[in-house]
């Protein structure tokens, strides 16, 4: 049957096509697309439990300071009087006790819950400015390369597949200790906001292409609609016209990968921390702290397990939320 | 529902037809096209480049409170003659003339005073209105963009125009997705009004509705004509409906005009071959089998990169002989009458 | 339960081929169930042609796709009877209904460019059709059927068009190698749904001549799905108008288009713009739009749009109506309407039209 694709287009044809969405009377009171979405977010299993996850999380990161002060113990306090002589911490799975959560570090004997709020924190921070960065570049490239098109979009495709063909991580090995030695010297301890702004920038670089890829898509298939030309016929600038005429109509996409976006700068900032040129140690780290522990795999499986089991959480939630708004926002029938 | 057809409310149907007024005989025309033209160049990945001549030198005009027909299958370039006098496309040559102002390449800023009185309606209800935005803002963008500020506000005036074109004014805040076809072809006439143009270019505003809907929209478009005296460039591929529309009717064929004339003329007695094998394909509710003395043009209409020399309708055209290959016929009247006509061996007799 | 079946004329009283019985097709979506065709009858005889008219929406093409088999079996609730050749295709597997596909039914679509594969040339989706119902056949008995076909269509020079891709065919070529590839196996059935829409009124001509020239010579039941009257006028033998997934009217095409029954049959011809007749009178459109398929109206689906629901005490805005016979033999329709009443109205309803 290969050779015959009238199948499926009958198919297609049987399907949602059969009742045009008509003006059904008058109980049905002005939904807008967006209000639709959020309804059938809200029927979603799977987006409500990975939203709820993905809410206590950034709350519990919002919250660190309060964390601490109920908790009692501050991210570098150290605890050398609950470790051994070899440095391990005393008890059972890693000094776990009713003072210390998650137990403690082997060696310097830092609480590790409180310095996994902490982690979180810096990981959320850095990955969601890392996001909203890349896509507001990314969504601003593409528009005036799919809107504008001509030399404009040819410059910009250009600038595209450059960033596309540098090696991320060879760059960002090369990058990030050599803008820190340029600013700070051999000695000088770095702020920790220092570093975490190169780590922005880097991100930066490297991850507004495929946003920029995907809005211009967006943009260059919406240009074709007659609503874009009604819009000209009826005078409107350039600039009602991006942002009143076709950006409304592509924040879904942008949304998503908005949402899928957050998880893979987490991974690569855990990435970068493990391999030394992200977070640095005083400051709590997700990265950072898997790097430590795998020294421990061993002997105290414990360090590693808590840390790890959240980023994987972390990163998957974000997904499953990211999956569940796609198909909310853009079911097949959509418009 | 909310579609309020003013005629048909009453219980007896088609029993008080409103007749469509006759322009007035004003001299001056409101839009003159001259030796209109545009030319794509296509870019094909195997073959030359190539240049399609979409629309190759089109003249004609509307005066004021009439409306002109513009008649031929896909191809022919009536669509883009339409974007080029509502500027959404750059004319390749040719003047465009508007109330007496040459608007051919007006860009712009100058381009904002031109947009209140040029407006054009979409064949497509479906993708000419933003499903971002309630029809309210839809209708009402035109008069925000050009800084009109009628009497009682953006929102009154608005709820005035959805009650023109037969809409509900309490729908203000609704979405287009929840309309029909025929509803959302409503709010992109009544989007045309806002901004109380002279000049509509209506682009097949009804050939994408139901055949039942397709009459409301007529009916209305004939009775904002009627109402406040619009002049209107129908483009349109049916020929029934444009009958029931123009007062003139201009056809066109690969780019160029063939025939041009009063709607009478134009159908009671068509010249050239083209025009009565258009006419002739029509299928007739009417007659039914019919296929009697019906024109069968052989093939499809040539393309318009490489048009046939001469008259571009010979090589579908039965009274071809060798003059149309070498000498393109112009459009020329005939014992004086207004009909132009191009062809060198026109029709004399009317058709049976 | 079942409403009557037209009766076949005395001329032809052998089977029809396709006999459609209380058809019924339901399917499930997000909003609710779609209730696209319900309780549909007709039938078409060898050589003859069914126009199949209404409105988007109005199960039309819905009902024609379940005679191929062609609805999604997981969301799609079928029932009724669908005899081809005297074979019930209501649930039959997958597997029988494809052996039936191509050799004893097939079918045209609107748009032959979304329906014809664009990266193999029409020569070999022709002579692959060939090939799925004549497995024996060799590559260059294929090929010989195929070029055949192709020039029976109308195409100039096949063996030169034969390896040819879809694209570089124009719309009305483009129909034609569609009909070609939907005729090589010279099914019984054909199944046109909207098969001029997208085209030229001069290659529409065309395309129906020619589908009328290759009906006498295989002697097939052709099913036409259209929209256009102007269409049904010039090649239907009987007539069956939809209207929200009932038959509201059916008959021969003279019963059907000259002495129509159903005022929503009326409301279609007078709404038709044509080319005689007053152009400077308004049109007579019917008020309101189309019904949601989803949120029918009770009783009579067309008593929201119709002039004269309130001749019925009420009846058309609780009661379904059934299809019964009006008048004339074969001629049915489904309105509450006494047939006096409908005469008198209709005297009304369409003499200015026949008149001018």
């Amino acid at each position: 049957m290969s050779l015959s694709p009238s199948d499926d287009i009958a198919l297609s044809e049987i399907g949602p096509a059969g009742p045009r969405p008509q003006a059904v009377g008058r109980e049905l009171v002005g939904r807008s697309p967006g209000q639709l979405a959020w309804t059938r977010l809200r029927r979603d299993r799977t987006a409500m439990i990975s939203g709820t996850v993905l809410a206590v999380l950034f709350i519990v990161a919002v919250a660190a300071p309060l964390i601490e002060r109920l908790y009692g113990v501050g991210p570098q306090q150290q605890f050398q009087d609950a470790l051994d002589s070899y440095g391990m911490p005393l008890g059972y799975s890693g000094g776990i006790t009713g003072a210390h959560w998650f137990g403690l570090e082997p060696g310097l004997g830092r609480d590790i819950f409180i310095r996994m709020v902490y982690g979180l924190r810096t990981s959320l921070f850095v990955a969601v400015v890392a996001a909203v960065v890349t896509t507001l570049i990314g969504v601003a490239a593409g528009v005036l390369a799919g809107y504008l098109g001509g030399w404009i979009d040819a410059v910009i495709g250009w600038v595209t597949d450059f960033a596309l063909a540098m090696p991320f991580l060879i760059v960002a090995l090369a990058f990030v200790p050599t803008v820190a030695l340029r600013f700070y010297g051999q000695r000088e301890a770095e702020p920790a906001l220092f570093r975490v702004a190169v780590i922005i920038v880097v991100f930066a670089i490297f991850g507004w292409t495929s946003a920029a890829r995907l809005v211009r898509g967006q943009i260059v298939s919406l240009r074709e609609r007659e609503f874009v030309e009604a819009a000209q016929a009826s005078g409107v600038g350039l600039a009602h016209m991006l942002f009143r005429q076709l950006l409304p109509n592509i924040w879904a996409p942008i949304l998503v990968s908005f949402s899928l976006a957050v998880p893979s700068y987490v991974t690569n900032e855990a990435v970068l921390s493990f391999l030394g040129v992200g977070v640095v140690d005083p400051t709590p780290d997700f990265g950072a702290m898997i790097f430590r522990s795998i020294n421990y795999l061993q002997t105290d499986p414990a360090y590693v397990f808590f840390p790890g089991v959240t980023i994987f959480v972390l990163v998957l939630a974000f997904n499953l939320f990211g999956d569940s708004l796609r198909d909310a926002l853009d079911p097949k029938s959509s418009r | 529902m909310t579609l309020q057809e003013r005629p048909l409310d009453r219980d007896a149907p088609g029993g008080t037809p409103v007749r469509q007024r006759e322009p007035g005989p004003v001299a001056e025309p409101l839009l003159t096209v001259e030796g209109l033209t545009r030319h794509f160049p296509v870019r094909d990945r195997l073959g030359p480049r190539s240049i399609v001549r979409a629309v190759d030198g089109v003249d004609f005009d509307v005066r004021p409170g009439e409306t002109l027909g513009l008649v031929g299958e896909s191809g022919c370039g009536k669509t883009t003659t339409g974007r080029m006098i509502v500027r959404l496309l750059e004319p390749t040559a040719g003047r465009i003339r508007f109330d007496g102002r040459d608007i051919t390449h007006t860009r712009g800023r100058a381009l904002r005073p031109l947009r209140r009185e040029l407006q054009i309606i979409f064949q497509d209800p479906y993708s000419s209105l933003n499903p971002r935005h309630t029809i309210g803002k839809i209708v009402g963008i035109p008069l925000q963009v050009n800084g009109v500020r009628p009497e009682g506000g953006i929102k009154r005036r608005v709820q005035e125009l959805l009650e023109v074109v037969g809409l509900n004014p309490e729908h203000y805040n609704r979405y287009p997705h929840e309309f029909s076809g025929g509803q959302r072809q409503r709010v992109g006439i009544a989007r045309a009004l806002a901004l109380r143009p002279r000049l509509i270019v209506a682009d097949e505003p009804v050939s994408a509705l139901d055949v039942s809907i397709q009459a409301q929209v007529v009916n209305l478009l004939r009775q904002l004509q009627r109402e406040l005296g619009l002049a209107f460039l129908f483009i349109a591929h049916d020929l029934a409906v444009v009958r029931h529309f123009s007062h003139r009717v201009a056809v066109m064929y690969l780019g160029r005009i063939v025939e041009i004339g009063a709607r009478d003329d134009i159908y009671r007695r068509p010249r050239h071959p083209y025009t009565r094998a258009l006419l002739s394909a029509v299928p007739d509710v009417d007659r039914p089998g019919g296929a009697t003395g019906r024109i069968r043009l052989a093939g499809d209409p040539a393309s318009p990169a490489d048009p046939p020399s001469g008259c571009r309708f010979r090589t579908r055209c039965w009274k071809a002989r060798d003059i149309c290959a070498t000498e393109e016929p112009t459009l020329s009247p005939r014992e004086g009458g207004t009909q132009l006509t191009a062809c060198h061996f026109p029709e004399t007799e009317p058709p049976q | 339960m079942a409403p009557p079946v037209p009766e076949p004329d005395p001329a032809q009283a052998a089977q029809p081929y396709l006999a459609v019985r209380d058809l019924t097709v339901r399917f499930d979506t997000e909003d609710g169930v779609v209730r696209a065709v319900n309780g549909v009858s007709f039938s078409v005889h060898a050589g003859r042609t069914l126009c199949v008219v209404g409105e988007s929406g109005s199960g039309k093409s819905v009902a024609s796709l379940a005679v191929l088999g062609l609805h999604d079996p997981r969301r799609t609730r079928l029932t009724g009877q669908i005899l081809v050749g005297g074979r019930d295709v209501v649930g039959l597997d997958e597997k029988r209904i494809r052996t039936m596909r191509g050799r004893s039914m097939a079918m045209i679509f609107q748009d032959p460019l979304s329906a014809l594969h664009p990266y193999y040339t029409v020569g070999r989706q022709i002579v692959e059709a060939y090939r799925v119902h004549h497995p024996s056949a060799g590559k260059a008995e294929a090929r010989r059927h195929a070029l055949a076909m192709l020039g029976r269509v109308g195409i100039p020079q096949p063996d030169r068009r034969f390896d040819r891709y879809p694209h570089e065919f124009s719309g009305g070529m483009r129909q034609r190698v569609m009909i070609a590839m939907a005729l090589v196996n010279h099914p019984e059935l054909l199944i046109a749904d909207e098969p001029t829409t997208a085209l030229d009124v001069t290659v529409q001509a065309q395309i129906l001549d020619l589908l009328a020239d290759l009906q006498s010579e295989f002697n097939t039941a052709i099913v036409l799905i259209t929209h256009d009257l102007g269409v049904v006028s010039q090649v239907a033998h009987d007539v069956l108008v939809m209207y929200g997934g009932r038959a509201v009217e059916q008959g021969s095409v003279e019963q059907v288009l000259r002495h129509p029954q159903h005022p929503y049959t009326w409301g279609l011809l007078a709404s038709v713009p044509s080319l005689r007749g007053d152009p400077d009178a308004d049109l007579t459109p019917i008020s309101g739009s189309p019904p949601s398929m989803i949120n029918l109206p009770d009783g009579c689906a067309f008593h929201p749009r119709c002039r004269y629901a309130g001749h019925t005490a009420g009846r058309s805005v609780t009661e379904i109506p059934l299809l019964l016979p009006a008048g004339e033999p074969g001629h049915l329709v489904a309105c509450h309407l006494s047939p006096a009443d409908r005469a008198r109205l209709r005297e009304r309803e369409t003499t200015p039209t026949e008149v001018a």
